[in-house]
């Protein structure tokens, strides 16, 4: 097969019909494999794994703290790749993935946050400091409410579409430049993102490492939240679709078709 | 060009145009602070920076909302996009109209709201020219927001929601700017930081401001 | 210059309104739209002045030779008459707006805040807006709105002024203004809905 063939081959999935068909039949897949990974990653981290000789077992929330914070900026990525690809190519599918997307964004966001404050508060005695990255990740909430509500607010949805896909695009480059401000402004108590340094990986980095046998449950969870947000996207997308197909006929049923 | 400048300074002057509210709001807000803080001159001098860059920013955020919704209502907007002028340059204009009418006027009224604050002497410099820089990427961010939501009924809550996280790094290096100003740091880095977005959002933010306006219009 | 349109279809809120259109419309010539309420013929003349993206067919001679006008004409109530009308022309790079005035008999209320006036008196000040505009062809959205007989007649007087000049005009009204033009009728060009099963990728 070309390269163009397949590339075609990809755009086929902008098709609602096909999108739907496709991602029904990937779905349970997502489901089940989401569902077990993250149950043998947190059972394996929070039980099979020794309590960190500083931090005790507190630690053990980086289970859920790394691989939301994650999601949470590539859903956004995300976002913008698809907002992209419907300003360009005008696919719905890929604006009502952008859409659907969101939501699942601002709860990532949220879980960083929530489970930041719990893991903050024994090691730093406080709920909340405005450390850099926990100020980005404030920001990037903040960016995330401003996009659903700009969607929620629009009632023509091509429109909405267009509009929220240019907030993205802006909304992108406002919040890199967030990131360098806050980090400018204050420099913080957070650690390092040390999980995927290869010295972490390898167990030859000592400092602040995250050593191997909390690093393995980890990606196991890295990769159960990966393949739940995938899940929670397609079947969000699948809902929007079917969403925007009733409003197209309803629409239609009252211009007399 | 500059009779679209022309005609809004016009309208911003006239009767009803909402020339100072914006200032009188800043004014209001600046008083607010020491009854909420309360009045030691040491505490109000070191958040007197912050506090006027702060008011100046939501001085600037309130008049947003009109500032191309009045054009859409009466079909400005519409003649106007089928008129010669580009829109990029219209948006534009009417940002600079903006500025000209509300920033400018909080720029020059924030030293004199320095001294209710206690501003320390070295940092009324720095307090006016960072404002003086910063000021004009609000009016250009603010004119994206409002191009956002124009065509929105009850738009004003939603613009605030999508401008202000769009200032931080605006007020982050200004308000930086004039607190290492108050206290004699140097100021070099926040300053160009701050330079370099506003040069930019001027630079490039129209463009989207007028595709989003487009999109408004259809 | 002629403006020809072919095969056109058009969108309003995401559902095709008309479809199938063709028409041509020479110098001199003017065209009146006529068809129910609802029908399009505003979403028609947002299309054709660029305003919004036709969903299929062409459009050509329209680009930066339309002059617009709908139901709202962009006064601003706090400037007067002459100030509006000076601000237009010089946006479109007219110099004298007294031609203008004199056409729709503005010319003692130039002095007047343009919030002042009746809504008739509006109405002529949007209307000497158009000839301020010098472009050569006019899309006139019911233009006669809130118009008493002898501002129809000033306005009937302007179109054939223009036509004169080898101007054209697109008008939607349902006043007969004494014009030898053409009627078309939209209405059997209203989109019929596609079959259910035709779910593609538009929603449409």
């Amino acid at each position: 097969m070309t390269i163009a063939a397949k590339a075609n081959a990809l755009w086929e999935y902008a098709n609602p019909r096909k999108f739907l068909a496709a991602s029904e039949r990937a779905l349970p897949f997502f489901w089940t494999s989401a569902g077990l990974c993250l149950f043998v990653g947190l059972i394996w981290g929070f039980f099979l794994t020794p309590d960190d000789y500083k931090q005790g077992s507190t630690v053990k929330i980086i289970y859920l703290h790394v691989p939301a914070a994650l999601m949470a900026i590539n859903c956004w990525l995300m976002m913008l790749v698809t907002s992209l690809v419907w300003l360009v190519r005008r696919h719905h599918v890929s604006a009502l993935a952008a859409r659907a997307a969101a939501p699942v964004g601002i709860v990532m966001t949220l879980v960083a946050l929530a489970t930041g404050a719990i893991w903050g508060q024994p090691m730093w005695g406080t709920w909340w400091a405005w450390d850099p990255r926990l100020t980005s990740f404030l920001i990037l909430f903040l960016f995330y409410l401003g996009y659903v509500a700009l969607w929620e607010a629009i009632e023509d949805p091509d429109t909405a579409a267009d509009l929220t896909s240019v907030l993205c695009l802006v909304g992108s480059v406002f919040a890199i430049l967030s990131r360098y401000a806050v980090n400018f402004w204050n420099q913080g108590l957070h650690q390092g993102a040390s999980v995927l340094r290869a010295g972490a990986i390898t167990g030859t980095d000592t400092d602040e490492k995250v050593s191997n046998i909390f690093f393995y449950p980890l990606l196991l969870c890295i990769i159960g939240f990966v393949l739940l947000f995938v899940a929670l996207v397609l079947y969000r997308t699948g809902t929007e679709i079917r969403a925007r197909r009733i409003r197209t006929l309803l629409a239609r049923e009252r211009v007399g078709g | 060009m500059i009779a679209l400048l022309l005609r809004d300074l016009k309208l911003a002057f006239r009767a009803g145009g909402g020339f100072g509210l914006g200032l009188a709001f800043f004014l209001i807000v600046t008083v607010l602070v020491p009854f909420s803080v309360g009045p030691q001159s040491s505490l109000l001098s070191t958040i007197a920076p912050g506090v006027l860059w702060l008011g100046a920013l939501l001085a600037c955020l309130l008049s947003l909302d009109r500032l191309l919704a009045l054009d859409w209502e009466d079909g400005s907007l519409d003649l106007l996009a089928t008129s010669p002028l580009p829109l990029e340059a219209a948006v534009t204009i009417k940002a600079l109209a903006h500025w000209l009418t509300t920033g400018l006027p909080l720029v020059l009224a924030a030293p004199v709201l320095g001294v209710l604050l206690h501003l320390p002497a070295q940092g009324y410099v720095w307090l006016f020219l960072s404002l003086l820089i910063g000021t004009p990427a609000m009016s250009v961010i603010g004119t994206f927001g409002a191009a956002l939501t124009v065509g929105l009924k009850r738009g004003g809550l939603l613009l605030s929601l999508l401008v202000l996280p769009l200032y931080v790094p605006t007020l982050i290096f200004g308000a930086e700017v004039a607190r290492r100003g108050a206290t004699g740091m140097d100021v070099q880095t926040p300053l160009l930081m701050l330079a370099g977005i506003t040069a930019a959002t001027i630079a490039l933010l129209p463009f989207a401001s007028a595709a989003v306006l487009r999109i408004n219009l259809r | 210059m002629t403006l020809s349109v072919t095969d056109l279809a058009i969108t309003r809120g995401g559902i095709p309104v008309l479809e199938g259109l063709s028409f041509a419309l020479e110098p001199g010539k003017a065209l009146i739209l006529r068809g129910p309420n609802g029908i399009g013929k505003t979403t028609l003349l947002r299309t054709l002045a660029g305003l919004q993206p036709p969903l299929s067919g062409q459009v050509n001679g329209a680009e930066d030779r339309i002059a617009y006008a709908a139901h709202s004409d962009g006064i601003k109530p706090t400037l007067t008459v002459a100030e509006n009308l000076a601000f237009w022309a010089s946006v479109f790079g007219t110099k004298s707006t007294q031609p203008a005035l004199d056409a729709f008999d503005l010319g003692d209320l130039s002095g007047r805040p343009a919030g002042q006036l009746s809504a008739g008196q509006k109405r002529r000040l949007g209307l000497a807006r158009i000839l301020v505009t010098a472009r050569p062809i006019w899309m006139l959205d019911e233009p006669t709105v809130s118009l008493d007989r002898s501002a129809v007649q000033m306005f009937a007087d302007a179109v054939r002024g223009h036509l004169g000049q080898g101007g054209s005009a697109l008008i939607a009204t349902h006043i007969d203004l004494g014009l030898d033009g053409e009627v078309l009728d939209v209405g059997p060009y209203k989109a019929r809905p596609k079959a259910i099963d035709d779910f593609d990728g538009a929603f449409l």
